[in-house]
């Protein structure tokens, strides 16, 4: 990986303090530490199948959290992400129910979900609102539309295709949902865009400072716009794996997704000021968040402690954030 | 690291030992929390494990397949789950149930109701309708106005008691009898505000149907607030020590007590059960529900708060 913080320490070359500058590093070693204490505690944590269970626990959290990285990359937050992917489970559920084809269901869902970054984004880029602000906004307004679209309750999505992304295949004696297929393919495609294009560069140039960016010719505002969009372009894709993992429709479901989904980019070490970080690190951090409440369970531990860990965690990684920050 | 210590005390889970999970509905309603204690009680008593998870929060969907995946890891041999919505949990419980995992649902049903190999639940319906049938007893020859303190939108359990109300009480849905309803999520401080927003809209009110005992008393500190506690009769439904207290101290007219305790217990006791002879339990087992109210009214069974206070769930 090639991010600007392991640049910041180009002047001291050794590749030791590469790696350790490396943002990544840090929560693998984290997601190793307790993939080796979980092991020891319960020879089943290391079965093929319970780690292909908490590689589907993650596909939700871990798609929204990509979403979420190219965002907070552009020191912007997103607080609708849960919501912007529960229109799109209701919308996709809703209308498949009532006898339109599954694939234009799916695809109507997913371009409204769009529409909610482009909502987003034309007011964070035109207007120069706050993203916190913006999007604690329509958070509300998708909320409360999506109880009366639904009349408050949940209902069963049973149509193949909106479920197929739960099916399994069979690799190698590990089985896995094609959702996360489809999560790792994301996390491959947005970090190309984010590592060997321009708009890559531009996203991070603009997190780090948005006024050299304007003066050196970058158009901020549209790249906000399409960092929104695309961020909720691919919360509608957490749709669909979203209904493959649970096919049941819930205006009610994934209310602490907003931050869940900060808390994988934080500990995957994206630093909340903007402009540092990747997603190879957010894949980690929610791994490592999975890996804690699958771990604790198999140790009939009680869960409190993957919060208060997890908490802990959070602290720790925007600590780290600042004092690399500090020696630039 | 400091939490060490908590991994070594619980070591390796031996191969024969029995594992019981349970998954509530949520990890701070006190309901459940009262439902958690009583299985541990009750596992510790038979000897066997139990492991206990929950969702985050009402709808946590994911959240409790994802607390089902982890036990059918930890090799539980049954699990006790009170599904946050009747259909969310569908696809888990097959698969706990393909791999040979007994599967009882506690406190709330799945839809469809044989998805489970058994359910031991309060009837919900049915408690609504004691509620309801008191409240119009109880209100005499007065002219009803009727205010609805609910649970959460669309929620199975909150809908079979606000129905199972109406029907006691001998309304149809949209009556105008009813005066107006609010959302309260079970919790006090929605109850209060919503029976706030009610008794400004209409001061006729005189009966108000409450979806748990948070919800009451919340609704009773606006009725005070608004000069009309002795005015207003106000039900609920639960049986926590809390809400029967309530009704002895007269804040609320009846509530209909459900026993928490006995679903769980029941419910350890059948995978202990299980492990043992491979006997399952099936279909709807009713645990059971009964009016408490110190101002009983002819015709309704009811038991005192004396009774309620000895059988009440929490502290």
């Amino acid at each position: 990986m090639n991010s600007p913080s392991a640049l910041s320490f180009g002047r001291t070359s050794s590749i030791a303090k590469k790696v350790i500058g490396t943002p990544s590093v840090g929560p693998l070693l984290v997601l190793l530490v307790f993939g080796v204490i979980f092991s020891l505690t319960n020879p089943r944590f290391l079965a093929t199948q319970n780690l292909s269970i908490i590689l589907q626990q993650t596909v939700i959290i871990g798609t929204l959290a990509i979403g979420q990285t190219l965002i907070i990359l552009t020191a912007g937050i997103d607080l609708a992400v849960g919501a912007i992917c529960v229109l799109g489970t209701i919308l996709a559920g809703k209308l498949a129910n009532s006898g339109y084809d599954p694939i234009a269901a799916m695809a109507l869902a997913v371009l409204a979900c769009s529409a909610a970054g482009v909502a987003a984004g034309s007011l964070i880029s035109g207007l120069r609102l706050p993203p916190f602000i913006v999007t604690l906004g329509i958070l509300g307004i998708i909320t409360a539309a999506l109880r009366l679209i639904s009349a408050g309750g949940a209902f069963s999505v049973t149509d193949e295709f909106l479920g197929w992304t739960g099916n399994t295949i069979r690799l190698n004696g590990f089985i896995v949902t094609y959702g996360v297929i489809i999560m790792l393919l994301l996390y491959g495609m947005v970090w190309f865009l984010l590592n060997q294009t321009q708009w890559g560069r531009h996203v991070y140039a603009v997190g780090n400072n948005p006024e050299a960016a304007r003066l050196v010719g970058i158009p901020v505002g549209r790249l906000l716009l399409s960092v929104y969009v695309l961020a909720a372009f691919i919360y509608g894709i957490a749709a669909w794996l979203a209904l493959g993992r649970i096919p049941n429709a819930d205006p009610n479901a994934l209310q602490t997704a907003n931050l869940d989904s900060i808390t994988a980019v934080v500990i995957g070490g994206t630093s909340l000021f903007g402009g540092r970080g990747g997603l190879i690190g957010t894949l980690i951090g929610a791994l490592i968040v999975g890996v804690l409440r699958n771990g604790l369970t198999l140790a009939g531990i009680d869960p409190l402690w993957q919060d208060l860990i997890t908490g802990i965690l959070v602290i720790v990684a925007v600590a780290l954030d600042q004092l690399t920050r500090g020696r630039r | 690291m400091f939490f060490g210590t908590a991994f070594a005390v619980t070591g390796h889970a031996s191969a024969e030992e029995v594992i019981v999970g349970l998954v509530t509905k949520t990890e701070v309603n006190p309901f459940f929390v009262k439902m958690r204690q009583a299985a541990e009680a009750e596992a510790k008593a038979k000897g066997v494990k139990l492991i206990a998870r929950a969702g985050k929060f009402d709808g946590d969907n994911e959240g409790q397949v994802t607390a089902i995946e982890d036990l059918i890891s930890a090799g539980a041999k049954g699990i006790l789950v009170t599904p946050n919505n009747s259909t969310g949990m569908l696809g888990i419980i097959k698969k706990a149930r393909d791999a040979g995992v007994l599967v009882i649902a506690l406190d709330t049903a799945t839809d469809p109701a044989d998805a489970v190999d058994a359910t031991f639940a309060t009837d919900n319906f049915e408690a609504g309708v004691q509620q309801g049938a008191y409240a119009r007893k109880a209100l005499g020859d007065k002219k009803p106005v009727l205010a609805m303190l609910d649970g959460t939108p669309g929620g199975t359990v909150d809908t079979f008691r606000h129905n199972g109300y109406l029907k006691g009480f001998g309304l149809a849905e949209g009556d105008p009898a009813i005066a107006g309803s609010a959302i309260t999520n079970g919790a006090q401080d929605k109850g209060q505000v919503g029976m706030e927003n009610l008794l400004s809209k209409n001061s006729e009110i005189n009966a108000v149907y409450t979806i748990n005992e948070p919800a009451a008393a919340g609704g009773y500190a606006a009725l005070k607030s608004f000069g009309k506690e002795a005015d207003v009769m106000l039900t609920s439904i639960d049986g926590g020590c809390a809400g029967v207290r309530d009704v002895k101290a007269g804040k609320i007219a009846a509530t209909v007590m459900q026993f928490p305790y006995k679903m769980a217990a029941m419910g350890v006791d059948a995978v202990v059960d299980y492990a043992a002879s491979g006997k399952k339990p099936s279909g709807f087992v009713n645990t059971g529900s009964f009016l408490i109210t110190d101002k009983p009214v002819e015709g309704i069974d009811s038991k005192d708060t004396e009774w309620g206070l000895k059988n009440c769930w929490g502290d």
